[in-house]
């Protein structure tokens, strides 16, 4: 149904596709936790500036209160809520809870999604703020403590676990250049 | 119908690292969070705050707004119920008016609820309440917070406002070396990542309301008496808690919710947005601290005189105890401490992460340093020289006070010995490099509480606790507290939490929460052991035993009884840029028994790293014309990111409370506490320059001079 304040969209959630009519104020991060029940995704400000919101759209970090529902169609989001394979956790999640990289959790699948894409970032060649050779052919700099908490900190943790999401986020990307290097072979 | 506990069960799960049990919740996204329980037939209700620092309310325009798609109701000081105020709540204080909403039309401060739109979107309401037309007539606001306000005055708060022994002026004029110094703090912020939210409804005659808070009797208990109603008819839940810090207690959303599901009949929702949270939900007062320290050549003190004003609401009286730190860490012959308040046109302040200790030990523990630096005696050397024996004004035996061995430890980890005691001689590049120390205390008490362990027919065991895990795993500490005075592996104990109708317990908060808990929880675990025959059988409905502490906890000797630490920073100063980034930070803490070391390192890493954010980031200013924050929002008030902590580190002493049934003391604030000051102190080794005001910002950095390019 359209009118002119709301339209219909199809949403693409964690591989689901989900119709909906939503009011054209509506959110993205609104249209999953008070549409889809989806509240996974946290609301830490609805102002772009915690990140505890963050979802991936088409692969790449999103805070999801920024982006409207009605200009969501034809995109893929993943959310918290989509990155285990069934029971089994992502090494992400899985470092998380094993290193203790949260405590109140309501900044963790913020932080858990932006981490798997700086992992993705990271192993694709792109460059941070901190990273020494940015020139298009220099090789990806190390993932080193420094280099993650560069990539990770436009997502706040106001407990403190920095230091330990920071421990999660180079293991799991350890596992994971571990995964692709036996793949190769 | 299974055996119950076997004497043989494997026993020992305190002090053993144990992942979060709700961690895969918490991890997976599943973990609902108090705005996310779903309702049938939910309204979404929107505060509206006044716009003018002081005043009154003239009129609120409700038709416009009443005629907008969805909406519900407005709800205004001109048709609220009246509540009661009069009383003294559960934590010996009274209500905060800020929480008590719309009962007048008179307007104390930005930011001061005046309206709750409700509507049946979120979005209809928030439109709603951007439309509402408030007038005001505007009276001229103070909100100018210094230091020698002629209306200043002594406040006890929830310690005396004054003590005071011995000739202060003899001992200073006998003294070799004296520091007098004033210190400033900033106003500081809880910013929790969650923010407030309650859902109330009326389910069977009973309210029911679905919070964010730190204690669900403590709220039951207050919304029990702001509405008048039985004790009974009243349930508050909180399961999952993003974060309190302090502020999370009674607030204007739980308020505001339950008179809309009153007036509407239908279940009501209110979250408080980001930007609301900075004016109702309680903050750390700035404080303007004055420190004089006299000692003689060898460094032992013969004076301490601190006395620190913080600002209050003109509704509200809180003190942040800022003074009360020395009362305990350190003696002098002659020793005067005070703590003072003025009453602004400002919101209420509140608890805030170690109150009083945290601002406190900043303007202590930097005074420390300065007297290190004329006594020529090395920091750690000084505070060791100034152990008391006794408390130094109450008297009484400590129990325990590790503080000594921390340093030792620390020092050894820190490298401390080969530190070069000049400042201003290490330089890498544009960088001046320097390490600095603090001492950190935080009383340890325990709070009656009530709690009930049953023993199922399947071998298990339940607890059921109104606790709070507001991040400190409280949950899992508690199961490994039940398991051990049960004598079973801890994977055959749950616990639930959160729930008033378990009845009284502490709340999360004063570093006292696991410890009351945990010592109703081993009463109750070590009677229904005692009541279960090994090898006999458990009935279907279980085996229930339940605990009161109150008069245990009341039976406890008076002593004094705190938890201790050290605090080790080195920082790096951009003489460039005056940019201050810290290194690494290690502290050494002896807290009592730790009953989860991987929770509880986190814990004291986690205040370590709001020192590191004290020291050097949060700030949040006035605007004297609106007499509101300059952005009140996380861009403006800027709390450590990633890129801002180092590898920061957190460690223990054997450290055992003799007269606690754990042996546990308390962990949850005494690592921010002198974290501000180590790296403060550190600053100074760095750049030869003393900052008093905090934050350390890089335009300080750089106007207050020192060693350039």
């Amino acid at each position: 149904m359209t009118s002119s304040t709301s339209s219909t969209v199809t949403l693409n959630i964690n591989g689901e596709k989900h119709t909906l009519s939503v009011d054209h104020r509506t959110t993205l991060l609104d249209a999953l936790r008070e549409r889809l029940d989806l509240t996974g995704t946290k609301k830490g400000c609805d102002q772009g500036q915690c990140g505890a919101c963050t979802v991936l759209v088409d692969g790449r970090r999103t805070v999801s209160c920024l982006q409207l529902a009605v200009a969501s169609g034809e995109r893929e989001i993943t959310t918290v809520e989509g990155v285990a394979e069934g029971d089994r956790l992502h090494p992400v999640q899985q470092a998380f809870l094993d290193l203790d990289g949260f405590q109140c959790g309501y900044c963790t699948p913020g932080q858990i999604c932006s981490a798997i894409a700086v992992i993705e970032e990271h192993a694709a060649g792109w460059p941070s703020a901190v990273t020494e050779d940015v020139r298009p052919q220099a090789a990806p700099p190390p993932l080193t403590p420094e280099e993650i908490r560069e990539r990770m900190s436009g997502n706040l943790c106001r407990c403190g676990a920095y230091v330990q999401i920071v421990q999660a986020v180079a293991r799991a990307a350890g596992e994971s250049r571990t995964e692709t290097e036996e793949s190769a072979a | 119908m299974t055996t119950a506990t076997s004497r043989a069960t494997t026993t020992g799960a305190v002090g053993t690292a144990h992942s979060r049990v709700e961690g895969r919740d918490k991890v997976t996204g599943a973990a609902r969070y108090a705005g996310e329980i779903p309702f049938a037939g939910l309204a979404h209700g929107r505060l509206v705050l006044s716009t003018v620092a002081r005043g009154r309310i003239v009129s609120v325009e409700s038709g416009p707004v009443l005629d907008m798609p969805g909406v519900l109701a407005v709800l205004h000081h001109g048709n609220a119920p009246r509540l009661e105020t009069g009383y003294v709540g559960m934590l010996g204080v009274p209500p905060d008016p800020t929480a008590a909403v719309f009962q007048d039309d008179r307007v104390p401060h930005a930011g001061w609820p005046v309206a709750l739109v409700v509507a049946e979107t979120s979005e209809q309401a928030r439109e709603a309440a951007e439309a509402l037309t408030v007038t005001y007539e505007r009276e001229p606001h103070d909100i100018a917070f210094s230091a020698g306000r002629s209306d200043a005055r002594p406040a006890d708060g929830h310690m005396p406002a004054s003590t005071e022994k011995g000739d202060l002026d003899a001992e200073l004029a006998a003294s070799a070396h004296v520091v007098d110094e004033e210190y400033v703090t900033p106003e500081e912020h809880h910013a929790m990542m969650e923010p407030h939210a309650a859902t109330a409804l009326w389910d069977g005659g009973r309210l029911e309301v679905v919070d964010s808070n730190q204690g669900t009797t403590w709220v039951a208990d207050e919304l029990v008496r702001m509405f008048s109603l039985d004790a009974s008819a009243v349930r508050v839940r909180s399961d999952h808690v993003g974060g309190g810090f302090g502020s999370k207690g009674l607030r204007a959303h739980q308020v505001s919710a339950v008179m809309a599901a009153t007036e509407l009949r239908r279940p009501v929702r209110v979250v408080l947005t980001r930007r609301q949270m900075f004016s109702l939900t309680g903050y750390r007062s700035p404080t303007a601290q004055r420190v004089r320290l006299g000692a003689g050549p060898d460094g032992r003190l013969r004076a301490l005189d601190h006395r620190s004003l913080n600002q209050t609401s003109t509704v509200w009286e809180f003190v942040e105890p800022a003074a009360g730190v020395g009362r305990t860490l350190y003696d002098a012959p002659a020793h005067r401490t005070e703590n003072q308040v003025v009453r602004l046109n400002v919101p209420s302040p509140t608890w805030m992460r170690a109150p009083g200790e945290a601002p406190g030990s900043f303007a202590m523990e930097a005074a420390l340093d300065e007297l290190a630096e004329r006594c020529g005696v090395d920091p750690i050397e000084l505070r060791l020289r100034n152990e008391p024996e006794l408390g130094p004004v109450s008297g009484l035996p400590f129990a325990g006070r590790n503080l000594a061995a921390c340093f030792r430890e620390g020092a050894r980890r820190f490298g401390w010995a080969s530190r070069d005691p000049r400042p201003g001689v290490r330089r890498e590049g544009h960088l001046l490099l320097g390490t600095g120390t603090a001492a950190a205390s935080f009383p340890a008490g325990a709070m009656p509480s009530t709690a009930a362990v049953t023993a199922e027919a399947d071998g298990t065991f339940t607890v059921r606790i109104s606790a709070a895990d507001i991040g400190t795993g409280a949950r899992t500490a508690l199961a490994l507290v039940a398991a051990d005075a049960l004598r079973v592996p801890a994977g055959r104990v749950r616990v639930h939490i959160g729930d008033s109708d378990f009845g009284p317990a502490m709340i999360a908060g004063g570093s006292m929460g696991t410890r009351s808990w945990a010592w109703a929880v081993t009463a109750a675990a070590g009677e229904l052991r005692d009541r279960l025959v090994p090898g006999g059988t458990v009935p279907p409905e279980g085996i229930t035993v339940r605990s009161d502490t109150t008069a245990a906890v009341g039976a406890l000797a008076q002593k004094e009884r705190h938890s201790y630490g050290a605090q080790f920073a080195e920082v790096a100063v951009d003489v460039a840029t005056g940019e201050v980034r810290v290194r690494r930070m290690l502290g050494i803490f002896a807290a009592g028994r730790i009953v989860n070391p991987l929770t509880a390192r986190s814990q004291l890493i986690g205040g370590m790293t709001w020192g590191i954010s004290m020291a050097l980031h949060e700030e949040a200013v006035r605007d004297s014309a609106s007499g509101d924050l300059y952005g009140g929002d996380l861009a403006s008030y800027h709390v450590a990111s990633h890129a801002d902590v180092p590898a920061v580190e957190a460690d223990w002493v054997d450290d055992h409370d003799p007269d606690d049934p754990v042996g546990i003391k308390g962990i949850g604030e005494v690592g921010i506490v002198g974290a501000a000051a180590a790296v403060a102190n550190a600053v100074w080794h760095a750049t030869g320059v003393r900052h008093r005001r905090l934050p350390i910002r890089p335009d300080r950095v750089l106007e207050a001079g020192g060693p350039r390019v």
